[in-house]
Parts: structure tokens; sequence; C-alpha cells
């Protein structure tokens, strides 16, 4: 497939506008190399925003699907009706009117590795010399043989990728009676956001306590124990939401029937009132495709120095999607960490530089357990030449002394930075 | 491939003249680093809401704040957890890059 002549025009505008807003000399319109970056969340976003601004004179495209950018961090907060899916959601303007990044608004159907190239749904070619691929996770809705049609899928909702999902289950728990049963079932880790499920059941817990006192929250959990800020989380559950709140570890979902919104498990069957199962996942099929999967059938392994693809030259996997080193969770954090070490990374090596030796990376993720009341979870992870791997630096880890308001006056500034980090 | 070429004959030529190369990778890691800090304090350390802003501060304040998070004497949520994860070389580093800073 070859380059079409729109896309090409199109590049060279964009070419030529970033030139000359940045005021660039003739090397920098012809470019220290292409760069294609796939998805636009927290990874894909932040990766072609930084090697605009620490590299103007490398020709950026982004390939996104999506108008708009939907945060899934806070995201649970819509189930407590505490904000609307219009809080979390940021336009890509600034990408290009700031950064001259071109924004092609498709889907990319596949990717050729010995060509450098990939093919959007439109039928149009995109070449590279580095592609990003930041692609997130998918469902595995095929593993849950009740979740494979698409009406049982409607009433049995995942709200995973926050967006429609996240408000239609807002309006599931409005419906439901007091005195009614939300269970939520939880995936075998590792999952996107791992407290994300604990902090959901906070935000249903506290919603029915303020206004549906006889109704249940139970957690089907098919890990053994609470995967994220256990301690904080099972305190929680025990002093302020104690006859909402259930807990089941051991409980891995085999199937449900989503007429009578059952969950089958390995030993019971659980009837709720409104049923919310978090499927497991794998990195997107865009990753499997392009034969990046190399851990578990599941996983994208990736050199840690630069993202790139430990299967694949040249094409660099940030986010979910990668197999992590031990306790760096699938967080939205973490994904605008890999984008920053991957940008200077792919910089230098379209320099024919060397990347950096030795990264450092953090996480922090807040979850809200009540209205205002928040915990967090933090780590700074720095680059072992040994092992050839990330690890948590010594005594650079931990969690919240308690809830408090004060973290959760900062997660909601966390969102507004991080979220300016990657778009503004 | 051939503006590769001409882009390392760059380097070789400012490294030759013993000017930019140096303070350039300076510059690289400075920034790298730097980009630890502002997923959470903002975009060059300028931050929206709860969360301080840290861009323009004085470097000496920067520097003893970090310090005392990291040996714990400070009041903290959550630096003194990240304080720990960073040499003191590098605190010096994050220190002189936020005090560069500009706010809006």
């Amino acid at each position: 497939m070859s380059l079409s002549r729109r896309r090409f025009l199109k590049q060279l505008a964009a070419i030529a506008g970033s030139a000359s807003a940045a005021g660039a000399s003739s090397r920098a319109f012809a470019g220290a190399g292409r760069v294609v970056v796939v998805g636009a969340g927290f990874g894909g976003a932040t990766a072609a925003k930084y090697i605009r601004m620490w590299a103007p004179d490398v020709q950026v495209t982004l390939v996104e699907r999506n108008r708009e950018f939907i945060s899934c961090p806070l995201s649970n907060r819509i189930l407590a009706g505490q904000i609307e899916l219009v809080d979390l959601t940021r336009g890509y303007g600034a990408l290009s009117s700031k950064y001259g990044i071109d924004i092609v608004y498709d889907e990319v159907v596949g990717i050729n590795p010995d060509k450098q190239e990939l093919a959007l749904a439109d039928g149009d070619a995109l070449p590279y010399d580095r592609l990003i691929v930041s692609p997130g996770v998918d469902l595995l809705f095929d593993e849950i043989p009740g979740l494979r049609d698409r009406g049982a899928r409607e009433r049995v909702l995942h709200a995973w990728k926050a967006g429609q999902q996240t408000v239609a289950l807002r309006r599931q728990l409005e419906a439901m009676p007091d005195g009614g049963v939300y269970a939520l079932t939880v995936p075998k880790a590792p999952y996107r956001c791992p407290p994300g499920p604990y902090e959901r059941a906070c935000q249903v817990a506290w919603y029915f306590k303020t206004q549906k006192p006889k109704a249940k929250v139970l957690i089907l959990d098919a890990n053994d124990k609470v995967q994220s800020k256990e301690a904080l989380f099972t305190k929680v559950w025990k002093e302020w939401y104690a006859g909402i709140i259930e807990y089941r570890p051991n409980s891995t979902l085999l199937d449900v029937d989503a007429k009578t919104l059952t969950a089958k498990l390995e030993f019971e069957e659980v009837k709720a009132d409104v049923l919310n199962v978090v499927p497991p996942q794998r990195a997107a099929k865009i990753a499997a495709d392009a034969g990046l999967i190399t851990a578990n059938n599941r996983w994208v392994g990736v050199d840690f120095l630069t993202y790139e693809s430990i299967a694949r030259r040249n094409i660099h996997v940030l986010g979910d999607a990668i197999l992590a080193a031990p306790a760096m969770p699938k967080s939205g954090h973490m994904a605008n960490q890999h984008a920053k070490v991957a940008a200077a990374a792919v910089i230098a090596l379209l320099r024919g530089e060397s990347p950096n030796p030795s990264p450092i990376i953090n996480n922090t993720c807040y979850s809200f357990v009540s209205d205002k009341q928040v915990i967090h979870v933090a780590s700074v992870h720095r680059y072992d030449p040994e092992k050839k791997t990330m690890v948590v630096a010594p005594g650079a880890s931990g969690v919240s002394a308690a809830p408090s308001e004060l973290e959760g006056a900062y997660a909601e500034s966390w969102g507004k930075n991080i979220w300016a980090d990657m778009l503004a | 491939m051939k503006h590769r070429t001409s882009s390392i004959a760059g380097w070789a030529l400012l490294v030759a003249l013993g000017l930019a190369y140096p303070a350039a990778a300076q510059d690289q890691s400075a920034r790298s680093l730097a980009a630890n800090c502002t997923g959470c304090h903002g975009p060059s350390g300028n931050s929206s809401g709860a969360i301080p802003t840290i861009a323009a501060l004085d470097r000496a304040y920067i520097v003893t704040a970090l310090q005392e998070f990291k040996a714990g004497t400070r009041q903290a949520t959550v630096m003194h957890q990240h304080a720990k994860g960073y040499t003191d070389q590098e605190i010096e580093v994050l220190a002189d890059y936020f005090s560069k800073q500009k706010r809006p």
C-alpha cells in the first residue's frame, strides 16, 4: 500500500505548519525522522507531545479513533454522582495547534513491521521511522460465554473504559431499588488499574450509604486478596461500610446469565440487581496482530531503556499493554511516565545517539474511598543495569497513613495536571 | 538517512569544538528527570489546584524541601515516599531545573 496523495499533502502541510510555528530552519523542515504514535491516551498523547516539545525537527503523526480524550482515572466518581463525564473529557486541539502534531482520527487496521508502515481503516498507509504504540487493553468477553452476545453486554456492563458505559452503570445504580445487590467481579491480576475495583466498591457503597442504606455491594474477586492498598481498603470497608460491602476473595467468574443477572462462580451462583463484570484483559488486538505479544499470550515485552518491543525493531510500546516489571501497576500515571522515557529514547535513536542508560519513573495512584476522602499508593522505579529491568528504589514506595480530604484535593489536582501534561 | 548522518556530524562538530555537547547532554538528562515530576505538579511545574506549583521556586528552597522529605523530617502525604527515590545529586538537578521554569 502506498502513501496516498491526500495523506502526503496533509503531512506536508503539517510539517510546514510546525516548522514555521517553531521558526525552524530548513534542516528542521527536512526533519530528523518520522514518528507515528498509535493511541492518544495517557501514553500516546504524552509521547507525541514530548517528542515535539523536545525535538521540533521530528515529524509526529498521532492516530486516534476517538475525537476526545476521556480519563479513566477519577471515573469511578461518576458512579457516586460526584462528577459527570464532561469533567473527565478533554480535547486534542493543542496537540496540533501548539505542538504541530498531525492528528489522524482513524483506526489502525494493520502494522507492517518489515515495510515500517501502518494501514488505516480509510485505506491510507502511514510510513514511519519509529512507531510508538500505546493501544491499551482489550476486554476478553470471549472468556465469559454469557457475554459474547452484544445485547448481554448492554445489560451486564464493564465500565472499565470510561465513557457511555460509566454513565449507563450510574443509571443502573440509580434505578436499582433500595435493598438491592450490586455485584462487581474482579479478574485475576494483572489488569488495568489494580485499585480501581476496590475504589469502585467504595464509590457505590458511599452512594448507597447516603441514598439507599439497605442496598449491598458484593465484590467477587478472582484474586486471593485485595490487589492494592489492601490494609486501607479493608479498614475503610470495616469502619465506614460495615453491612454494605462484602468482600469475597477466590471468586473466579466462569460465566454470567445476563437475563437473570446471575454471576456463575466455581462453587456458587450469585444473583444481583446490578451485575458489573470487569473482564480479564490483554494488550489490545493491534499489538497481537503486529506480533508484539511475548508474555502469557497477553502482554508486550519491552526494553525498559527505550520501551522498544523485544519482538519487533523500531516499534515502541507504552502503557497498560506492556509486561510490566514487578510493582509497576497498569496505570495512567505509569503510561505517562513510560511515554517520556520512550520520547527521549526515540529522539536519541533517530539522531544516532545512545538513549539514557538509567531512566527513572514513578507512580502515584489516588483512590476515592468516599465523596472527598482519598488514599494513595506511590513508588519510584529505577533501571537496574544488571537485571535489565525496573526496580523499586529502596524506601521509595508506600501508601497513605490514612484517608484524608487533603489527598482528595490532591487527587483532583493530579487529574488536571496530568491531563495538561499530556494535552495542553 | 541523510538527515541522520548530518545530525551526527553536527553533534560531532560541537563535541570537537568542546562547546554545546556536554551542556546539551546535561540539559537532556535534566529535562528527562524533571519529567518525572510534571505528571502531578503540572507542565513545567505549574500546577492547577491543591498540588503545589514548583516552577520558579528558589533553588535552595527546593533542595531543602526535598532533602527534608527524604529524611522524613517534613510533613508530607506522598512526597516522603517519592523523595527517597532520588539521589542527592538528582535533587540538585531537579531544584536547578524547576527554579528556572517560568510561571504563566
